[in-house]
């Protein structure tokens, strides 16, 4: 088969070399077509054919989040051949944050009308706000929350995992234990997040409605500007030495670590990194989908996003992004035409990808361009 | 006389009644109905009778009719013997659902046909009566042929302590010769001296007699002789019997709590055992192939509707189904496994977190292919007979037979396994290409042959697995995610150099869960175990028994 000894990627400065050369193509597209949609929804009115429902930007913004957690994965996964299965925590526990804030500008205007305690707390007879609610208030503690609590996990995860070598599969299934725990964790009430329900109903979010056009309008530009900057972080990273010792050690560890490099430090590091930028795209996810319940621990739902990274081509970046909007686009266009056939294309563009495609849409181009040159 | 018609009339009760015509015409040429005239008229004389009448007509009804009046008595009891006012014939009356009431013969069973409420009245029941009644049927069936019947009505005795009962346990126990029998009745005795002898000597011994009893009547008889009741008095008076009370119930409860930990041990080891037969396959094919096969819970799933599709094509063989079940549910699933190893895998070898992603996708498709072809609901997968129930092996601890026989049968497996491994030539490929897959294709193992074999026996495997789990839990399209993460934990615990550590880690995954659940709840001691898991591999990345090789890392 030649599909199975093709390396998956070209020589480390090439990879590097093609990021910087992608770069503003890639922020150009990207600002270039949130900041048209934006027009489109705020300037013009709802007859014009130049109109863009808020529905649509909503669905722009879930994508955006999408693709940003995308590129955390393919950070890992793309750059270091970490293959975590367990992002979905990550990207939960940084929606979970800011949830806790919007559930508690809520005040009392809840169902309960109680100003202290949000809904679901009232309900379950709670007479106080357990302390770990403490802070959440303040829009600069659950942002700082946002980036901080994936951060940690991700650290003491890794700290554990990556020193006693664990490697490959059993890694995999590690991280995948680790969103299935924390998804059995999230389920219970008493662990003082809505349980099932999750934490939803959010009213406002610094003052503006979240209701509201312009917001939404808001949110996607935010959201772009985000996925902006992960990309220059993730390719200054990628760039520098730090860089390079991690692809060395997605080529061949242990002689990396021969070599006089402290592996498991650059691994955790980049874990650490990884984890908040999912953390981030979870923050930005919540305000715009409106709830957050432990069903985005599922591990269905982590071991999804690396479809995404695997379908648009991984250790790339904007492959993971095209990945991850195409994806969800299909899915979107599926579930709504024929909702029983989702899983069955789902399930088919793993093996498909895994097997015939296996540098993604991105890879597929690329060698058609490069065969037009030789 | 009419003693040995009661033998024969009891021999005839078993055979149907046909034939006690004939044996007793031939016996004694004297019509059946002759005696059952003499029954019939005694019970006859219930109708409209005076409550103060009641017992002496219940003691001649007794002496007749001897065990054959136990229905009759016990139809009393419940409070559903009427007399029909037209010809004062006493019947068992029960209301249906229309409000009819629907006649039968008390002694016999056979139907009446239906009256109204306005044409019956009620035999006169009291608790006297009750008490009359009980005794009387304890006692007639005491002296039963079944040893089975002897021990209900012992435990019967047992649970209504009463003291006109005391000679009638004590006569019992004379002539009773089952040792199981003659325990219960001594502590029935025991427990009727503790109410109601007012001899203090009597009661210590009695105090010593049920001692080691599991019976909850015991333990609640002595519970109330060492408390004090409302007025600060307590049950007991004298205070040595007290004291020997009190170290009874201290010896009961150890003993009902050493039989509380022997239970969870049970169950862990049932959960143990289906998580032993879940991971087997995953520890075979990872071991070999070194490659995650993340529809291996689709696998078993597919073993569980096997089972289903058996079960409904030979609806009348419900019985024998499940032997039928294991080869085909072993046929069914290893076939899907070499075609998926042939079609997918082959393709994607040396990369395992690709074939780990393929698999996951394989996974999605037979999930939904399930949903569709059979509908998302549960399926209904019956238990054989001889698979429901359970071994009780005294008061507080029982083992159901499901979870008994499923812990046997993945021990078989295990063990069959562990034969096909080390004793055919099958295995002797297998475990060469595991440890050194290029220095066994040197010496010409096939290996990509072997790799479909493997793959095919561990998906086999998850068939079987299959088959065992349709009777512990529900069969659905979601029956085999449930316990994939636990069974991959089982692997990462036990490392995959050896059977015997999916083995360890499975049973003791399987024990530590069950003793953690009752103290910290079902999701918190699976969360739990997998921070343990997340620990225990910082000191033994590869597990309890990891493969040895010389590979540097």
């Amino acid at each position: 088969m030649s599909v199975a000894t093709t390396p998956v990627l070209t020589g480390q400065a090439s990879a590097v070399h093609e990021l910087r050369a992608r770069a503003p193509l890639f922020l150009a597209v990207l600002f270039g077509i949130t900041v048209l949609a934006a027009i489109g929804n705020l300037a013009f009115p709802q007859d014009s054919i130049f109109h863009v429902s808020t529905y649509t930007i909503t669905l722009l913004g879930k994508y955006l989040c999408y693709a940003l957690l995308a590129m955390a994965v393919d950070v890992v996964w793309g750059y270091c051949g970490i293959l975590s299965l367990g992002h979905g925590a990550f990207f939960g526990l940084g929606g979970y944050a800011l949830g806790m804030y919007l559930m508690r500008q809520i005040g009392d205007r809840g169902v309960y009308g109680n100003p202290e305690l949000p809904d679901f707390m009232v309900f379950l007879n709670w007479q106080e706000l357990p302390w770990y609610w403490y802070g959440f208030d303040q829009f600069w503690f659950a942002l700082l929350m946002v980036m901080l609590v994936p951060g940690i996990l991700a650290f003491v995860f890794g700290y554990l995992a990556f020193r006693s070598r664990v490697v490959g599969v059993y890694l995999s299934i590690m991280t995948q234990a680790l969103t299935y725990a924390l998804m059995l964790a999230f389920f219970r009430n008493e662990m003082g997040f809505g349980g099932n329900n999750g934490l939803t109903d959010f009213k406002d979010l610094l003052g503006f409605d979240l209701q509201a056009d312009s917001t939404r309008v808001g949110l996607l530009l935010v959201s772009a500007l985000a996925l902006g900057l992960a990309y220059v972080a993730s390719q200054w990273i990628m760039g520098s030495k730090m860089g390079r010792v991690i692809l060395a050690i997605r080529d061949d560890e242990p002689r990396t670590r021969f070599i006089g490099f402290r592996t498991e430090r650059y691994k955790i590091w980049l874990f650490v990194y990884s984890a908040v930028l999912a953390g981030i795209a979870g923050a930005l996810y919540v305000p715009q989908v409106g709830i957050i319940n432990p069903g985005e621990f599922s591990p269905l739902n982590s071991i999804e996003v690396v479809v995404w990274v695997a379908v648009g081509g991984r250790g790339t970046l904007y492959g993971a992004v095209i990945g991850a909007i195409l994806v969800n686009y299909a899915k979107t266009r599926f579930t709504a035409v024929w909702p029983e056939a989702w899983l069955f294309a789902l399930g088919g563009l793993f093996v498909a990808v895994t097997v015939f495609l296996p540098q993604g849409i991105v890879g597929l181009f690329r060698e058609r361009l490069g065969g037009r040159r030789a | 006389m009419t003693g040995r018609f009661n033998q024969a009339i009891e021999t005839a009760r078993c055979t149907g009644r046909w034939q006690a015509l004939l044996l007793c015409m031939a016996l004694l040429l004297l019509p059946y109905s002759v005696w059952a005239a003499d029954l019939d008229s005694a019970l006859a004389a219930l109708a409209g009778a005076s409550l103060s009448k009641v017992p002496a007509i219940l003691e001649e009804v007794e002496a007749v009719g001897g065990e054959a009046a136990v229905p009759a008595f016990t139809a009393m009891l419940e409070g559903d013997l009427y007399y029909r006012r037209s010809d004062k014939r006493v019947v068992r009356a029960v209301r249906d659902d229309a409000g009819q009431y629907q006649l039968s013969d008390p002694l016999s069973g056979a139907s009446l046909g239906a009256s109204e409420k306005s044409a019956l009245r009620k035999v006169k029941v009291s608790n006297r009566v009750r008490i009359h009644l009980r005794g009387a049927i304890a006692r007639l069936t005491l002296s039963s042929e079944d040893p089975r019947q002897r021990l209900r009505a012992a435990q019967n005795l047992l649970e209504r302590p009463d003291e006109d009962n005391l000679p009638l346990l004590r006569a019992a126990i004379e002539t009773e010769t089952d040792p199981d029998v003659v325990e219960l009745l001594q502590t029935a005795l025991a427990l009727n001296l503790l109410q109601t002898s007012g001899d203090s000597e009597a009661r210590l011994g009695a105090v010593e007699t049920v001692a080691g009893s599991l019976q909850p009547a015991v333990r609640n008889q002595l519970q109330s002789m060492v408390q004090r009741d409302d007025d600060g008095n307590y049950g007991e008076e004298d205070a040595a019997v007290r004291e020997a009370a009190q170290r009874a119930l201290v010896t009961i409860d150890s003993r009902i709590s050493f039989y509380g930990s022997l239970e969870t041990v049970f169950f862990g080891l049932s959960l143990g055992s289906v998580l032993l037969l879940a991971a087997l396959g995953l520890a075979i094919t990872f071991g070999v192939m070194g490659v995650i096969n993340m529809a291996h819970g689709e696998l078993i799933m597919l073993g569980a509707y096997t089972t289903y599709m058996v079960q409904v094509l030979l609806p009348q063989h419900i019985e024998y189904s499940l032997f039928i079940a294991v080869p085909a549910a072993f046929v069914v699933s290893g076939l899907v496994g070499v075609l998926i190893e042939r079609s997918v895998i082959r393709f994607l070898h040396g990369r395992p977190l690709e074939t780990l992603l393929a698999t996951f996708g394989i996974s999605l498709i037979l999930q939904q292919a399930v949903r569709t072809i059979f509908s998302p609901l549960n399926r209904q997968v019956f238990t054989p007979d001889w698979m429901s129930g359970s071994l009780q092996i005294n008061s507080v601890f029982s083992l159901t037979y499901n979870r008994l026989y499923v812990f046997l049968f993945a021990l078989v497996v295990f063990f069959v396994l562990q034969l096909v491994l080390n004793r055919t030539s099958l295995g002797l490929n297998v475990r060469a290409v595991s440890q050194n897959r290029s220095m066994a294709r040197a010496i010409g193992v096939r290996a990509d042959w072997v790799d479909a074999l493997t793959f095919g026996l561990g998906s086999g495997i998850a068939g079987i697995a299959g088959v065992a789990l349709s009777q512990l839990t529900n069969v659905g399209p979601n029956l085999g995610q449930a316990y994939i993460i636990d069974s991959f934990m089982v692997v990462v615990f036990g490392g995959v150099g050896n059977l015997w550590g999916t083995l360890v880690g499975a049973l003791s995954l399987g024990v530590v869960n069950k003793f953690l659940e009752p103290v910290t709840g079902a999701v918190l001691a699976k969360i739990l175990v997998l921070v343990f898991i997340i620990l225990f591999i910082q000191k033994r990345p590869r597990g309890l028994f990891p493969q040895k090789g010389r590979a540097a890392e």
